[in-house]
């Protein structure tokens, strides 16, 4: 049995008396891509928020390499070791591009400045963002903005990448460029749970595809087992719903 | 014409404390709006800490937290003439009768002043900043502080530059009050010329279009100021498809990269 990166038991999260998230079980192993979909609204951001511990689990535990993450772990060594990349990009405003790949190394991992520079430049250049080093977000468009965001994250050399629905901010035509960026990244053996409603990517580039429905993984399984025979009502009804738009 | 009179008379034989008046005025107005938004800065660092875990730290942190409100509302709920009175006049009667040395002094009553102000526009800076900024700093494992001083401050000094600027010129008019406690301010040696040469309204006149000089020149500076630290809108690509060390520039302004 190969060894599991993350592993979610039990995982609750209620926002006030509102039970967003109900009983997750959940895991990933090395290398492995995971597409997480389903409708608005039935958790799947609460669940990657609570994974890097932007949410605090109401219960259950997260583990990473066998480790809770909430007692055994010091929170910034770990979220240092999963990265996020948000819809809204969330670069920071104040800082060019290659800036922002370089602070999180050289506050968190303790990097010198030479070094996090070359490995800020490396990943900018992996993403194409090499001739826009330095422009401020402001200056770039969604799609460069996303792609500034995937190399910041790589930055930390993580274990893991966390993509909140990375293209549903961008113009249709910037889809593209991110997603081809995180397929490149795939392939090369990042171990990656991506919530999208890229359908498309969620069939040809993940390993696995989890459906997740009010508040529960609903049903999972391989692309091919997920969407060319869903078992479940809920994930048909979706997959008809989404497909047909 | 006899007003064109007084106002020479009057600059004659007061200007050169006129002079030095002006430069007490600016000098305390200065520092003291500098030192406001480092009691500013400090004040609202700290009354936007998230919640802590720890009991003892929650507590504590509770209490800071009430004296700085209590500081803001006092001194914002205050005429800074009565404050000045009590600060000076305060220092006096608890130290057998020994004052406080006049400029500094007002330096000390404008900063405390001045720092009541910023501490709410501090706040509302780092409030009205997006959450994203924090949580895309978090998510690669920044700390709290770490994320405040290299993401959100920058950020929140460059947003609140034009509210510290209207302090500063604020200031430079109510440093004014001041004379309430003898500080040799402009206000204070116009006040004394008038009263000393019987030709009030020429004194005044004179305090007046120098006040009106200083606010306008600073207002000036300070817009010129703010358009250079909002930044250049234009950037240099590196590269280009076919020479890859071309530098291209960029105007974004007239047209984004994507025209590149
Ligand atoms: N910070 C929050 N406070 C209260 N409710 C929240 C918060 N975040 C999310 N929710 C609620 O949790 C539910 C699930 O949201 P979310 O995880 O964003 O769903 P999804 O990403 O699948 O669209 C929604 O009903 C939303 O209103
Ligand atoms: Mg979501």
């Amino acid at each position: 049995m190969s060894e599991h990166v993350i592993e979610v038991n039990h995982l609750k999260k209620a926002f006030g008396k509102n039970v967003v998230l109900k009983d997750i079980d959940f895991s990933i192993v090395k290398g492995e891509t995971v597409s997480v979909i389903g409708s608005s609204g039935s958790g799947k951001s609460t669940m990657l928020r609570c994974v890097n511990l932007l949410e605090t689990p109401t219960a259950g535990e997260i583990l990473f390499h066998g480790k809770n993450v909430q007692t055994e772990l010091e929170v910034s060594k770990y979220r240092a070791k999963v990265g996020m990349v948000f819809q809204s990009f969330n670069l920071f405003d104040n800082l060019n591009a290659l800036q922002n790949c370089m602070l999180g190394q050289t506050t968190v991992l303790k990097r010198s400045r030479a070094e996090a520079r070359a490995k800020a430049m490396e990943y900018l250049e992996k993403v194409g963002m090499t001739p826009y080093i330095n422009a401020k977000p402001r200056q770039l468009s969604g799609g460069q903005k996303q792609r500034v965001a995937i190399a910041r994250a790589l930055a930390m050399d993580p274990e893991v990448i966390l993509f909140d629905e990375p293209t549903s901010a961008l113009d249709p035509e910037m889809v593209g460029e991110v997603l081809s960026v995180m397929k490149r990244l795939s392939e090369s053996g990042m171990t990656m749970i991506v919530v999208t409603h890229e359908m498309a990517f969620a069939r040809d580039v993940s390993d696995r595809v989890v459906f997740m429905s009010d508040g529960l993984i609903c049903e999972q399984g391989t692309p091919d087992e997920v969407f060319g025979d869903p078992k479940r009502d809920e994930t048909k009804s979706f997959l008809s719903r989404f497909l047909n738009q | 014409m006899s007003l064109f009179n007084d106002i020479s008379k009057v600059w004659s034989r007061y200007g050169d404390q006129i002079l030095s008046g002006i430069a007490n005025t600016v000098i305390i107005s200065i520092i003291g709006t500098l030192i406001g938004l480092v009691i500013g800065l400090i004040n609202g660092i700290i009354r936007t800490v998230p919640k802590p875990k720890n009991p003892v730290v929650k507590v504590i942190l509770t209490v800071i937290n009430w004296i700085i409100n209590v500081y803001v509302e006092v001194f914002r709920g205050t005429p800074m003439m009565v404050q000045a009175m009590i600060i000076y006049w305060g220092y006096a009667y608890m130290n057998a009768g020994a004052t406080l040395p006049l400029v500094p002094a007002g330096i000390v009553i404008v900063s405390i002043n001045t720092g009541a102000y910023i501490t709410e526009i501090v706040r509302g800076g780092i409030i009205s900043i997006d959450r994203g900024q924090f949580e895309g700093a978090m998510s690669i494992g920044m700390s709290h502080f770490q994320t405040m001083l290299h993401v959100i401050i920058p950020q929140v000094m460059r947003n609140i530059l034009p509210s510290v600027s209207n302090e500063f010129v604020v200031n430079i008019k109510d440093t004014s009050v001041l004379n309430v406690i003898g500080v040799t301010e402009l206000y204070f040696y116009a006040a004394s010329a008038a009263k000393n040469s019987y030709k009030i309204f020429a004194s005044y006149l004179i305090a007046c279009a120098i006040y009106f000089c200083l606010t306008f020149t600073v207002t000036r500076i300070l817009r010129f100021a703010e358009k250079l630290i909002e930044g250049k809108a234009n950037y240099t690509v590196f590269g280009s498809q076919s020479d890859s060390s071309a530098e291209i520039h960029v105007n974004t302004e007239k047209g984004g990269p994507e025209n590149v």
